[in-house]
This record gives structure tokens, sequence and C-alpha cells, in this order.
């Protein structure tokens, strides 16, 4: 290809932030500076296949810039592009794709807040109006009202990011005004956020098998983790041989946790098997599904036990690179993880030669950057790749063709987790947790009309009343979000529905990803329903019809609706079912075929609009 | 002599479409055997030179075991497969995604999506007065084509034939997300900023009209283009040797657009600046 730069010139600031990801440019023939041309340059070519294979460097590259100016200018978009080989209308493409990203000036520190579910339950309307009012134009603060940060058992969050070298991020929550404005003013001193034990109300628990670490270690010491039975399931796998973890895998029952709930035997069987080299491993940490924050929990309290499930992931499935894609939100569980890749990587549990066994493994974190569709399986592969984060179209599935066109076994944070107790107990002990079709422990985000919102752990079969009543459910219960945005509302008359994939689908509703939102009367139902079909306004990534307008005019017919009922609001009603089927029968990926159910069942089980 | 690219033989596969057993090659899509069979199953982003993005989803059908409905132009045909292409199920899709465009762009210019409209009984109105529209005013930057996305369905075309599937200029991408994504050069600049090399093979290939010969915008904005009063000619371009075949559209004895065939097998369609746009010393007559 024969690339065209416009003549935007790049700061010295700018070309710094992108060189210390890069290094520095080996010819002028990469960077801007055509007038420093040596004689060594006018005998220097490289390009085509070495030169594209870079492509995948495109997201962290936009990260250096984001996070050291605050926003991507042209000259720097351009510079970056040069170094890559990257179309810069590509590379545009990509940089308008992500909401953490500007392509306009805006001021060095942004501050997010969640206007999501848990959050407006909370007070978000007015913790956003109350900073509004003291940051407005001049702070020198660009305030942002943001979809979920994942910090719903501590609502209303904040969160505020200064660009800098080195960037500083500053999480506020239970936020007030006082607390933001602190966040964003002087995020090196605002005050500590507390450990991630405090999102576990069962924490200390011995009877924990996901979450018992949680609390009891110190997330930054791998020996700690080591001493309190950490990396005994690796050396289980090593004994067992890859084929022989996947039988264990298979025979525990374990179904993934994403909320897809896929056999995970399977899935490994199915990759391992290909002959096409190399395969790939990815983990999906970039969850962003509102009400959704266990990834986030799991990782800041326990961040070896994900790298040890990821190691046993590799080898079973025959991959030696783990590629951990981290949602840009979490910036804790980014210093967690890198301090326990560094920390493996030092001591032989990852690199060239785990634990002297001769399996060579090593995981590289990608940093999303604020786009919920980048959770799904293909779009996430998009990302990683240096593409928009759009979804591919199925077949071919992952496990033949996924990351970089190779076989990969895509994998959440807590499915992953949970192949360690699967090797520590064995498969047939593990199988006896739950009920018969729903194996093992289960992770639950509870959050909203709730005195202790946080993680629980219970096996499979506990009733969701069990559950509300252990995170001490408010008076007034009325509705409660079963699955997160794109799962559905039961009434409070529905609470001995079985937690388990089988016993929510014979209700008609689904488990999801495990989140649980509590709403109680006090919460307009109307305005919460408003807020859900923003959301996937906002999310769709665009690509096909049905998603692209289809989130638009819901959104719209629910803003009609808003204050009407029964026969007034019954047109709109009937509008909204018409368009929802079609978004559920005929849109590329779930995201779409997902935007209308949580409204659907509102309408249809809590009789919202009567 | 004209050649006639044969290809590799390809085995047949069978299944069911509509009730029917068919047989179709190997490696043929579902929109492939319908057309085979004569039946006629509506698309808007796929076209005959470029692999297709299945965005529009216009063409879906019902595929048997499949949770979804899938889309025609893409899904290759599977021996075994059940496929339905006419149910209420498929039908209802089609109206609503039909509605969905034609509510938020302008498909006046769009061949065929009239009758489908009619077809389908959609009311792209029911979405009321003040549904979204993209609402763009017509890019008007250079003075060989323009670009009026108010009438874009994004439906990849151009980015593909921009890209690695024809011209390999990589000019333009998909920028935003959502209802905000918009065909776009790189800065969202004007097009002359760009890394454009005026080939237009993205008019050639564009569905809607969205993308034009300025020639045609300014004949159809002074209410003069006619297309029934239009001659097509083939003819071989004049510029250089290679022998990329041209036709030229002429109203009223002059030159107001050129594509090119796509069935040759050397072009597929594909022009360079002079051949798509360097008429008009064939008709300056000073």
């Amino acid at each position: 290809m024969d690339l065209h730069f416009g003549d935007s010139k790049p700061t010295d600031e700018e070309k710094a932030a992108v060189d210390a990801l890069l290094g520095p440019p080996e010819s002028s023939w990469e960077g801007a500076a055509r007038d420093e041309m040596t004689a060594a340059d006018l005998r220097w070519a490289r390009g085509g296949r070495e030169a594209r294979e870079r492509r995948d460097l495109l997201l962290p590259g936009l990260h250096a810039i984001n996070d050291r100016i605050g926003w991507i200018s042209e000259g720097a978009l351009d510079y970056l592009c040069r170094r890559l080989t990257v179309p810069p209308a590509e590379a545009y493409g990509v940089a308008t794709f992500y909401a953490m990203f500007s392509v306009e000036p805006r001021p060095a520190t942004v501050l997010h807040l969640c206007t999501d579910l848990a959050c407006a339950a909370a007070g978000a309307a007015d913790l956003c109006a109350g900073v509004e009012a003291r940051l407005g134009l001049g702070s020198g603060v660009s305030v942002r009202r943001s979809p979920c940060l994942g910090l719903c058992e501590r609502a209303p969050a904040a969160l505020a990011i200064k660009a800098g070298d080195p960037v500083r991020t500053a999480v506020s929550a239970p936020a007030t005004v006082e607390r933001a404005v602190l966040a964003a003013s002087a995020p090196d001193s605002a005050e500590e956020e507390p450990p991630a034990a405090m999102a576990v109300p069962q924490a200390g628990d011995p009877s924990l098998t996901l979450l018992g670490r949680v609390g009891v270690v110190d997330p930054s010491s791998l020996d700690d983790y080591r001493a309190h039975g950490g990396y005994t399931a690796l050396r289980r796998a090593f004994e067992l041989g890859p084929a022989g973890v996947i039988r264990e895998v298979t025979d525990s029952g374990l179904v993934g946790r994403g909320g897809a709930a896929f056999p995970t035997g399977r899935k490994w069987q199915a990759t391992a098997a290909q002959p096409d080299r190399p395969h790939h491993l990815v983990c999906n940490a970039d969850e962003s599904e509102p009400g959704t924050f266990k990834d986030r929990v799991l990782i800041e309290g326990d961040p070896f036990s994900l790298v040890e499930a990821m190691t046993i992931a590799g080898y079973a499935t025959g991959a030696h690179r783990g590629h951990l894609y981290l949602r840009g939100e979490y910036p804790r569980a980014l210093r967690l993880l890198e301090n326990a890749l560094a920390q493996c990587r030092a001591r032989g549990l990852l690199g060239d030669d785990v634990l002297g066994q001769g399996y060579a493994f090593d995981i590289e974190i990608r940093r999303g950057a604020g786009a919920y569709i980048c959770g799904e399986e293909t779009a996430l592969f998009n990302s990683i790749e240096g593409y928009r984060g759009e979804p591919r179209s199925k077949p071919p599935f992952p496990v033949e063709k996924g990351l970089f066109g190779k076989p990969t076994v895509e994998n959440n944070v807590e499915t992953l987790v949970n192949v360690l107790p699967v090797l520590t107990m064995g498969a047939p002990a593990y199988a006896a947790i739950g009920t018969d079709r729903s194996t093992g422990p289960k992770l639950f985000c509870v959050s909203g009309s709730v005195e202790r919102p946080g993680i629980y752990e219970l096996p499979f079969g506990a009733t969701l009343g069990e559950l509300l009543a252990l995170s001490g459910v408010r008076d007034g219960l009325r509705a409660v979000l079963l699955g997160g945005a794109a799962g559905g509302f039961v009434r409070p008359d529905e609470l001995d529905i079985p937690l388990t994939f089988e016993g929510t689908r014979e209700a008609g509703t689904t488990l999801g990803s495990g989140v649980v939102m509590a709403f109680d009367d006090t919460v307009p139902l109307p305005r919460l329903l408003l807020r859900i079909a923003e959301f996937f306004r906002d999310e769709s990534c665009g690509q096909c019809v049905p998603c692209r307008v289809g989130t638009v005019r819901q959104e719209e017919a629910l803003h009609r609706i808003a204050e009407r009922t029964g026969a007034a609001a019954a047109g709109d009603i009937a509008l909204l079912r018409e368009v929802g089927r079609a978004m559920r029968d005929a849109s590329i990926c779930g995201l779409g075929q997902t935007a209308w159910n949580a409204v659907e069942s509102a309408i249809d089980r809590l009789g919202a609009y009567e | 002599m004209t050649v006639i690219p044969l290809g590799v033989p390809r085995r047949l596969l069978e299944f069911t479409l509509d009730g029917e057993p068919v047989r179709a090659p190997e490696g043929s899509t579902i929109l492939d055997a319908c057309r085979a069979a004569g039946k006629d199953v509506p698309t808007l982003c796929e076209g005959d030179t470029l692999t297709p993005k299945n965005a529009c989803r216009v063409c879906v059908v019902e595929v048997e075991g499949a949770r979804t409905l899938v889309p025609a132009c893409s899904r290759k045909a599977e021996p075994g497969m059940e496929v339905r292409t006419d149910t209420e199920r498929a039908r209802h899709s089609r109206k609503i995604v039909l509605e969905l465009l034609a509510s938020s762009v302008d498909l006046s210019t769009t061949p065929k999506v009239a009758g489908w409209l009619k077809e389908y009984e959609a009311k792209p109105d029911r979405f009321g007065p003040d549904a979204a529209r993209l609402n763009e005013e017509p890019k008007v930057d250079n003075e060989l084509y323009v670009r009026d996305y108010d009438k874009c369905i994004l439906c990849y075309k151009c980015v593909d034939a921009c890209g690695d599937q024809w011209q390999n200029t990589f000019a333009i991408s998909v920028a935003g997300r959502g209802f905000d994504a918009r065909i776009a050069v790189e800065h969202d600049a004007p097009l002359t900023d760009s890394a454009c090399v005026y080939c237009g093979n993205c008019i050639e290939v564009c569905p809607t009209g969205a993308l034009s010969f300025k020639s045609e915008f300014d004949m159809r904005a002074a209410g003069t283009w006619d297309e029934s009063a239009q001659t097509e000619t083939t003819t071989v371009c004049a510029y250089c040797g290679v022998g990329c075949n041209l036709t030229l559209h002429v109203q009223d004895n002059e030159i107001v657009k050129v594509t090119s065939p796509h069935d040759n097998p050397v072009t597929h369609g594909n022009l360079c600046i002079k051949g798509r746009f360097g008429y008009q010393h064939v008709q300056n007559r000073d």
C-alpha cells in the first residue's frame, strides 16, 4: 500500500509518547522528520508483511498518546500511523470508535461520572449536577457522564484520569461532590480505594472456593499466593498432561460464566484439536455489562489466580501466548495484574520454561478503551488486532479462526478461575457442587436496593430469594434485574427462581453473567428502562442496520411513553415489540440480539406502562 | 476474443430451499443458490465483485436449527441445510429493516428499494415525524464526485473497494460508532486533503447514490438528469495500454458519467482517475 500522510506534525511530547511504546524510529522514513534525512536513510527499506504485522500495536499506541496528552491530535495520529504503516483513515476510524479517546482538544483531566443503573439509583443525577456546577468551563477538567464503571457496590462512582507521564488516576466511590472534585483536581492525594475484600461481604468464610483468597492474601505478593495454595493446580495440570486437563474440565461440567454458558471442556477440546498453529488464548476481562464487577474484584483481590488459570488453559489448548483484554476503566486491576505478571516472569512461572516443565507461555495485557461491544468475543479479536471493535460474522467460529485468524479459545475471568478448583479438588468433587446441569460455585454481582451490595459466591441452585436475603434486601422491593442490561426483570413474587442455567430458563429469564440488581419502589421504572435503552444506543457499534437504527427507534419510543400508560402507550409498545423482534432475529451479534430483553421483560412481567 | 474464465471445477452439494431439493456448487452462498433457483431475495449491501459485509440484513433467511436468521449473501450453503426464504419471520425482519433504513436515510436514488418497500408493506413513517435521521448536507469539495451521506446506509462497500479488496488506497473508513458512525477520510478532512486518488471505484460500488459523479449530482439538482434518455456505450479506454473497458453514459450527446463492466476479467469494474473522470476532452468541441 502507498500511504498518504498530511503535513500535520506531532509535538515532541506526542512523539515521545509513541516512541516510549515503540522505541525510537530506526530511520526517518518511519518518523516525520524527512528534513533530517541522512545518507543511511536513503538505503533503508522496510515494509510489507513485517510492517503490517505490527498493526496490533495501534490500540496501545492510541492509549500512549491519549494517556500522555489527554487527546489524539492529527499530528500524533499520523506519526503513529507512519511508525506502524497503518493508513491514517483506518486509524482515525479506530480512534473515534472508543469512548475513552478524543480526537478533539480537551483538558488533560477527564472525570467520568457513572450514570448507569446502580449509580442512577444511588443518586448519580444529583452528583452530576453538583460536580458540573463546580467544574465548569475553565476548571481544567472535562466532566463526562459515563456508562457503568463497574463499581456498583460502591455507587455512585467517579473515575478521574489525568493525562501526563505517568498518567494519574483516582477512583471515588461512593462519590460525593467534594470527593469527586478532589479526585479530579488532585488525583495523587485523593483518598485510597478500599481493598477488594470490602466488595465481598462473605470475605473470610472458609467455605468459599472462588473468593477464598480475596481479603486473605496480599494481592501484590506471589509468595503469599503460593502460601495459600497458589500454583498447586498448575502442578496438577502438568501431572495430567494437556489431554488430562481437558478431560477433567469436561468431566467437571464447567460451562462459561460470561453469559453464554457454553461447555468449557468442549471449547478447549475443539481448539486443541485444530491442526493450524499457533493457537491463542484470550481472557475476556472486558466486563462492561451494567451491574457487573466480579472480574474487577477477582483481579484486584486475587490476581495471581487468573495468571495461574490462564497458564493452565494455555497448556491444555496448546497456546503459548495469552492475551488478557482488560477493560480500560480498571486502573487498579491493571496495576495489580502488571505486578503479578512481572513477578511470575521473574520466578519462572511465565516465560520460556514454566515451572521447568519445558512449556513456554506468556501473557500480554491489552487495555480496552471504553466500548461494551468489545466484550463480544469476535469484536474483542478485532480490537486486539487494531481494527474497529466490530463483531465478525460466525461461522467461522473462533476455535477455528479467531485471533489473528488462528484457532483461539476465549474465556471469561470467572470461567478461568473455576479451573483451579476443578484441578485441585478433581472433577467429581467439583461436579458434586451445584445441580446436575449447573455445576460448581457461581459468583453473583448484587447491587441496588440492598444493605450489603457486593460479590457473592453460592453453589448453583440457591434461590434468588436466598441470595437477596443474604445481601439484606430492603423493604419495598419492586423489581430485580437478573443478568444485567441484556438480561431480564423478575417480580418480587418470583424470588423462588433457582439460580441455575436451567432454572432461570424454565422461568423464562436468564442468569446471564450473574448480575442481580434490586430496585425498590422509590426507583422510577420508566426512567430505568430509558437508561437501558440509552445504554444500548450508545454502545451499538453501528455495523448492522437492526441494531444501529433499531436501538435509536426503541429509545425514541420509550421517550414518548415515559410518562404514559395504558391505551396511550399501546401503539408505541406494539412498535417496540416489532422492532425488538427483528433486532433479536436479524442483528449480527449478541448486543443487538439482547438489547430489547430487559425492556420487554419489564413490560411483560412487571406491567410497566399498564 | 472474449476470455471466459472457467475457474476450478467445483463439486455440487445438495440442500433444501423452501422445501425443494436444490444443488449448488461447493462454496456458493445461499443467495447464489436462491438466484440460480430463480428466487428473488432482496439485498442492498451485496455486490457482485466484493465480499459482502452482511451489514444491511435485508437478505436474511431462516435456516433450520439456527437460533437467529442468517444473511443469505454471506452464509455458505452446506449439505443437508434446510433454508426457507419467505417465512413470516424472515419477511418481518426484512420489513422492519427496510422501515428502519427508509426512516433514517434518503433511499430515493436506491434502485429497486421502492418496490421492496411496497412488497413488504413497509411504513417508514410510523416512527413519527421526530424520528432521528442522518440529515447531512452533501459534501461538495471537489469537481469530480460528491459525498451525500444522507443517502448512506453504511454498507461498507466503498471502504472495501478503497481498501484491500480493490484499490489498496485505504483513503476511507468508518469513523465514530452506532447511529453516529459515518464513512470518513482521515481526520474527517475534505477529500482534497485526504489520501483519495479519485479512481471513483467507490462510486462504482455504492448501492444508494450516496457517492455520485459531480455531473450527475448537478444535473439532478437542476432537474435535468434523465436516465431514460441516456445511452450506454462500452468502449476501450484510450489513455494507456491496459485496455480497460469503459461504459460511457451519454445524455443529449454529452458524457454524463463513466462506469466499467463488472464482468470484465481484468478490471472487474475498476478504473483509474483518467478512465473514470478524464472525459472532458472528448466533448471539447471548440
